[in-house]
């Protein structure tokens, strides 16, 4: 059975598996962009914080993705989450606060000195120069932090199907147990064209959000 | 107005002040130039008066109100500023860049609209082609152009221009220190301008306080400080050619003689060289009633002739405005070998002379002496 055969019978199956991808990549991205992107402003406050922090989220992008799964194990079968959406979760907010932490951090702490200068000598507070200045100077690139995130978790998502969270990693690890290639290929074109699409999204949502006056042509 | 009395800033860990107890008073209305070497102190300085840097001593005012009473952000508000970067926010168009303040104060739309068009205006740029621009598709100086605009937003009594002018190419500097001499003639802000720039202190300046090492070194006119500098460092820093840069301050009017000798077009021709013989004039202006100048005429001419003077007078093409500079006046001189220019207004009615022994005095210790000698004029109709 060819690829595209197998996908157009297990159809409802195939979008079954992808709900629960994107169930729970968008959960994790949620509380990823949450925690991340404020953490990122916060650590342009703190430098010496901003170190360490960045070094430990660096060290964890080191951790293989199946290893990670297979670490939390243990810990949140404490609390009766051992398998499942919840550790694939944590898994993948982990992953996606180094790309997000650091285009943060560099976005907002590459804006322009005399700019800052400008904010506050015109009488904005320290806040109206983070919010009205700096996080919107800073969009574009936290942008694109945000999507290595995205396109990052949707495939290591696929991985959260060997410890029991479902998604079209399922199609995957059930292909390679059955030497089922048309099965593999689905789960695989699947992933690919959800972060291709994902990716899409997120292009068009920067596009709106980030001012003209930063593009550059 | 603004009072500065002992003003002193110490940075934590640093041995030398870095202002060192300065009082001075700026009135209101005025541009106040701060000027001297780098790290001199005089950005120091101004940044203590919107209190973007904490002062260590001493107090500030601004009108009338002690700086420190006030909170910052409010003062801030209410005091217009302007740096070299610019400072332009790039994700903003230029319309919210100006509405700044505005918008920090709580402006209505249409209030806030009204402004940016007509500051836009004042800065001779057009509103409809320039409101919606983001400052990346601005020339440099359109960016400072905006730049100025948005600290007068709010229509502050004070303003802090930081080199505003200092990255912008030396044609264009020129043109942007005209154009708001001309807005602060209509506007009366009271100014506090940064350079480290000679000339444009001596242009832009009512008033220039000299700064060294944190510590005032002179403060005065800018022609006191040409004149008499204080001391040696004043007179290195304001150049060994501080005297031809005092003719940039002075203008034809101040040094040109009033009531030249001359004559009228209907005057007899022998009657006038009789005259300009017993007196010793090699040259006369000829004027019409209106005392509308004709060109002139020398001994050469009238010798022998029967008439009036006014069928031999020469034509004098190189005239000056009484509102011109002296240093052009005095380029123009030298590069027609003239040893007197005649000023005339725009219709052509004499004003005054000037001459070049006038203004050789004119530029020495003695400026208040006017009047001189008169020049020759030879045959070919030069004036020497």
């Amino acid at each position: 059975m060819t690829t595209y055969d197998f996908i157009v019978r297990n159809w409802s199956e195939l979008m079954h598996l992808a709900w629960q991808h994107t169930v729970f990549v968008s959960i994790a991205l949620a509380i990823a962009i949450a925690t991340g992107v404020p953490l990122g402003v916060y650590l342009t406050f703190n430098r010496r914080l901003a170190d360490t922090v960045l070094y430990l989220a660096g060290i964890m992008m080191t951790v293989p993705s199946v290893a990670l799964f297979g670490l939390m194990i243990p810990f949140l079968s404490v609390f009766g989450h051992g398998i499942g959406t919840v550790p694939a979760v944590i898994a993948l907010v982990l992953y996606s606060q180094l790309p997000i932490l650091r285009s943060t951090y560099a976005a907002i702490r590459s804006v322009d000195p005399a700019i800052i200068d400008a904010g506050l000598g015109n009488g904005m507070t320290r806040a109206q120069v983070l919010f009205k200045i700096q996080i919107p100077m800073s969009l574009g690139v936290i942008f694109s932090g945000v999507r290595v995130a995205v396109v990052m978790s949707i495939g290591i998502g696929a991985i959260a199907a060997y410890i029991g969270a479902g998604g079209l990693g399922q199609f995957i690890f059930n292909g390679i147990t059955q030497t089922y290639d048309a099965m593999i290929n689905a789960g695989a074109v699947a992933v690919s064209a959800m972060a291709i699409l994902a990716d899409f999204l997120f292009g068009r949502l920067e596009k709106t959000l980030v001012s003209k006056g930063l593009r550059r042509d | 107005m603004i009072e500065l009395n002992r003003v002193t800033k110490i940075y934590p860990g640093a041995a030398q002040p870095a202002v060192d107890s300065v009082s001075l008073t700026v009135p209101q209305g005025e541009i106040c130039v701060f000027i001297g070497p780098s790290g001199c102190g005089k950005t120091t300085l101004m940044r203590l008066i919107n209190r973007l840097i904490p002062l260590t001593s001493g107090s500030i005012s601004v009108d009338g109100k002690d700086i420190m009473t006030l909170n910052p952000i409010e003062l801030r508000r209410q005091i217009g500023y302007v740096i070299q970067q610019v400072g332009l926010f790039p994700h903003m168009t230029v319309r919210d860049n100006i509405a700044t303040v505005p918008k920090l104060l709580g402006w209505t739309k249409a209030k806030i609209d009204e402004r940016v068009d007509e500051l836009l205006g004042l800065v001779n740029l057009d509103p409809r082609e320039f409101r919606d621009r983001y400052p990346r598709q601005l020339s440099g100086g359109q960016a400072q152009r905006i730049g100025v605009a948005r600290a007068m937003a709010a229509d502050p009594t004070t303003m802090l221009m930081d080199e505003p002018f200092g990255a912008i190419d030396p044609i264009n500097r020129e043109v942007l220190q005209d154009e708001f001499l001309r807005i602060q003639a209509k506007l009366k802000k009271t100014i506090i301008f940064v350079t480290h720039d000679i000339n444009e202190a001596i242009k832009m300046g009512q008033r220039v306080v000299l700064l060294q090492d944190g510590r005032l070194v002179q403060a005065g006119l800018p022609d006191e400080l040409l004149n008499r500098p204080a001391n040696e460092f004043v007179k290195s820093f304001v150049g060994s050619d501080r005297v031809l840069k005092r003719l940039n301050l002075l203008k034809v009017r101040d040094a040109m003689m009033l009531n030249p000798v001359h004559c009228l077009k209907g005057d007899l021709s022998e009657k006038v060289l009789e005259q300009m013989i017993k007196c010793d004039l090699a040259f006369l202006i000829v004027a019409d009633r209106d005392q509308k100048l004709l060109g002139y005429v020398n001994q050469y001419d009238l010798r022998g002739h029967k008439g009036m003077v006014g069928d031999v007078v020469r034509k004098l093409t190189l005239t000056v405005s009484p509102e011109r500079n002296l240093k052009e006046a005095l380029s123009q001189m030298l590069s027609y070998d003239l040893g007197i220019l005649v000023a005339v207004d725009e219709e052509g009615h004499i004003q005054g002379v000037l001459n070049s022994a006038t203004l050789f005095k004119l530029v020495g210790a003695t400026y208040d002496e006017r009047g001189g000698h008169w020049g020759r004029i030879t045959a070919s109709g030069r004036i020497l």
